[in-house]
């Protein structure tokens, strides 16, 4: 059996809808704002309905545009992979510091990406993460927190 | 108004802000010359570089970024016949078998000087539209500004969804959703936080921008590397040929040049429509204004076919420009996230904007003209060689977008939940853009839901809860009618008629 895609995604977005909808009306307000005509709670409401009225009509009325994605062709695992060391780096740039964990972030992504021009990956991580910082932290004066650069002796 | 224009010119002819312009511009041209990656993308992997300027300084850098993007993408669409951006693919049809003929440096002369052209007539026709709409919007009251954003959502959401107006209407749904997550503006409350203090001042603008776009794009580009419909293709580049026009080509573009930038400049300026309806609208009334040995010439490398999209789709970035600086509503998803940055330097636009900042106004309107001259004095020269951009790995290109992403992100907070968040909410895009759910509604949604529910709420208050300020004051009525009928017209097209391509 072929399952639309599209109407999976109306589906989950009327269950979100559905739960965006009762959070709403969880929303704590004021007891004196209880009973006036605009208060925290009356938008989100209107969205929730909103929410379950387009996604309704999407998931009933016919779809003319059925979308067919041939998921045979698609890079899932260099993607999934991709997806892991970006939340790694996001997990470890605060602790270890920008100028290790971005050049590291970097020099990994390009070898999971298939590339194995070893120099170049060199040099587009490590001297362009310096030369980057530089830009932001010395010449914008944007402040880049690096405990790694610091705990050497290198930055300020 | 004069002195308004001095302001400006004096704003925008500082040398860094020239810098600034040349930088954007050249920076725009490269992003958006790489296909997928259009002027949203380019402008959301600045805004962290403009952190350190001051408003009028960031938003040159942007529009010059805009600009920039919008002539990049015609380079790859001239060249590779993949379009950077959709406002570029009418630019293909008649600029790739041009390219093919061997005369590829002479389309690229032609895509430069018509974007040169349209975008200065209609920066000239915004110089003197901005200052009047401005009058006429401070006549504006909530019930209006509030019917103006359902209609501007609306018709964004029309007019991107490629015939999928119900998932638009989704994203739009799902923009205000995420907007309204954090405290409510007026009572302080907390809303939809889950008690998670990370969530307590909302999420914020360039975490979604970034994810949604930036992102989402370099997910998507890896995901489909492998597609065979993908634009995937590789770059050949032998001979550009000369970038001389020569002066019969030359009569033809000064009949072509000022109705396309007419056109696209008057689409640009509605809500939601933008440089891709412009871009195509120019092309189809082009062929039927032109005599059929003409022609017969469209779609095989006609002068007038590729010079009647690129000046009305820079035409059409100018005129988009008019309901974001009068109005404060942005007419299109890249307006959008200039509208986002702009609030994140303090500045509010809309009608006010011109007499409380004006350096900042119409230091924007100068900068646009500043911008498309530098274009093409930058641009046309380094054809050649900014064409080899296109060449760049996807294996270099991808890591170095998401690198930008999360920079943006960890310069904004420092924060390790921001950069999860937004990894999160990119891996949902992507997933969602795979089946065609349109992207700039979301956008436009998030940066308006606040103001709509600020405007929605004083409607209501004034009107002691009650609906009729719908209809109350002509003017709400008329643009919520018109809301209506668009409505109206998707949702009978989506039950009762195949969408044609």
């Amino acid at each position: 059996m072929n399952i639309n895609t599209t109407k999976v995604i109306s589906l989950l977005f009327f269950i979100f809808s559905t739960f965006y909808l009762y959070t709403a009306y969880q929303i704590q307000v004021f007891a004196f704002d209880e009973n006036a005509p605009f208060n925290a709670r009356t938008f989100p409401i209107y969205l929730g309905y909103a929410g379950l009225f387009f996604s309704g009509l999407k998931l009933i009325l016919p779809d003319p545009n059925t979308i067919k994605v041939n998921h045979k062709t698609l890079e899932y695992k260099k993607t999934l992979i991709l997806i892991v060391i970006a939340i790694i780096y996001g997990a470890t740039i605060l602790k270890v510091g920008y100028f290790l964990t971005t050049s590291l972030f970097l020099f990994s992504s390009y070898y999971f990406l298939g590339e194995r021009r070893w120099v170049l990956m060199f040099l587009l991580s490590f001297p362009f993460v310096a030369a980057f910082m530089y830009l932001l932290h010395g010449v914008l004066d944007i402040y880049l927190r690096d405990p790694f650069l610091q705990s050497i002796g290198v930055m300020g | 108004m004069i002195e308004g224009i001095l302001i400006g010119l004096t704003t925008a002819l500082t040398l860094q802000n020239i810098l600034m312009v040349m930088v954007g511009c050249f920076f725009g041209t490269i992003i958006g010359m790489l296909p997928g990656l259009g002027p949203m993308t380019a402008i959301a992997l600045m805004i962290p570089i403009t952190y350190g300027f001051d408003p009028a300084t960031g938003l040159i850098l942007m529009a010059g970024v805009y600009y920039g993007a919008v002539f990049g993408g015609s380079t790859s669409s001239i060249l590779l016949n993949a379009p950077g951006v959709p406002g570029t693919v009418a630019t293909s049809f008649d600029g790739y078998p041009m390219a093919q003929q061997g005369k590829a440096g002479k389309a690229l002369a032609i895509a430069a000087w018509s974007s040169f052209a349209g975008g200065t007539l209609s920066a000239i026709y915004l110089l003197f539209m901005a200052p009047s709409l401005s009058k006429v919007s401070l006549s504006f009251r909530s019930p209006d500004y509030f019917a103006l954003m359902i209609l501007g959502l609306t018709a964004i959401a029309a007019f991107s969804s490629k015939g999928q107006f119900l998932k638009a209407m989704m994203m739009v749904v799902l923009g205000l959703m995420l907007a309204s997550v954090g405290q409510d503006s007026l009572s302080d409350i907390t809303r939809f936080t889950f008690n998670n203090m990370n969530l307590t001042d909302g999420i914020s603008f360039v975490l979604v921008v970034m994810a949604t776009f930036a992102m989402s794009e370099a997910l998507t580009i890896i995901l489909k590397r492998n597609d065979p419909t993908s634009a995937a293709k590789q770059v050949s580049l032998t001979e550009l040929g000369s970038i001389r026009i020569n002066k019969e080509e030359r009569t033809k573009m000064y009949k072509t040049i000022p109705r396309s930038s007419i056109i696209g400049f008057l689409i640009g300026v509605l809500p939601g429509a933008g440089a891709t309806i412009a871009s195509f609208l120019a092309y189809g009334m082009e062929r039927n204004i032109v005599n059929d040995e003409e022609k017969e010439k469209f779609g095989k490398g006609s002068v007038n076919g590729l010079s009647a999209p690129e000046t009305a789709n820079n035409a059409a970035c100018s005129g988009s420009f008019v309901p974001m600086l009068t109005l404060g509503i942005p007419g299109s998803g890249t307006t959008a996230v200039m509208l986002g940055a702009l609030l994140g330097f303090g500045v509010q636009p809309g009608p006010r904007l011109y007499m409380t900042n004006p350096e900042i106004f119409w230091s924007i309107i100068m900068s646009m003209y500043i911008g498309m001259v530098i274009l093409l004095i930058l641009n046309l020269p380094l054809i050649p060689y900014i064409a080899r951009i296109l060449a760049v790995p996807k294996n270099y290109l991808i890591p170095l977008i998401l690198f930008f992403s999360i920079t943006g992100i960890y310069v904004m907070s420092f924060n390790n939940f921001d950069i999860y968040l937004m990894i999160g909410i990119a891996v949902v895009a992507t997933f969602m853009r795979l089946y065609d759910f349109p992207m700039p509604p979301l956008i436009l949604a998030f940066v308006l839901g606040g103001l709509m529910e600020e405007n929605l709420r004083r409607s209501l208050l004034l009107s002691n809860g009650s609906w009729e300020f719908l209809w109350d004051r002509t003017l709400t009525a008329c643009i919520l009618l018109t809301t209506i009928l668009i409505v109206v017209w998707h949702i009978y097209k989506t039950m009762f008629k195949k969408t044609k391509d």
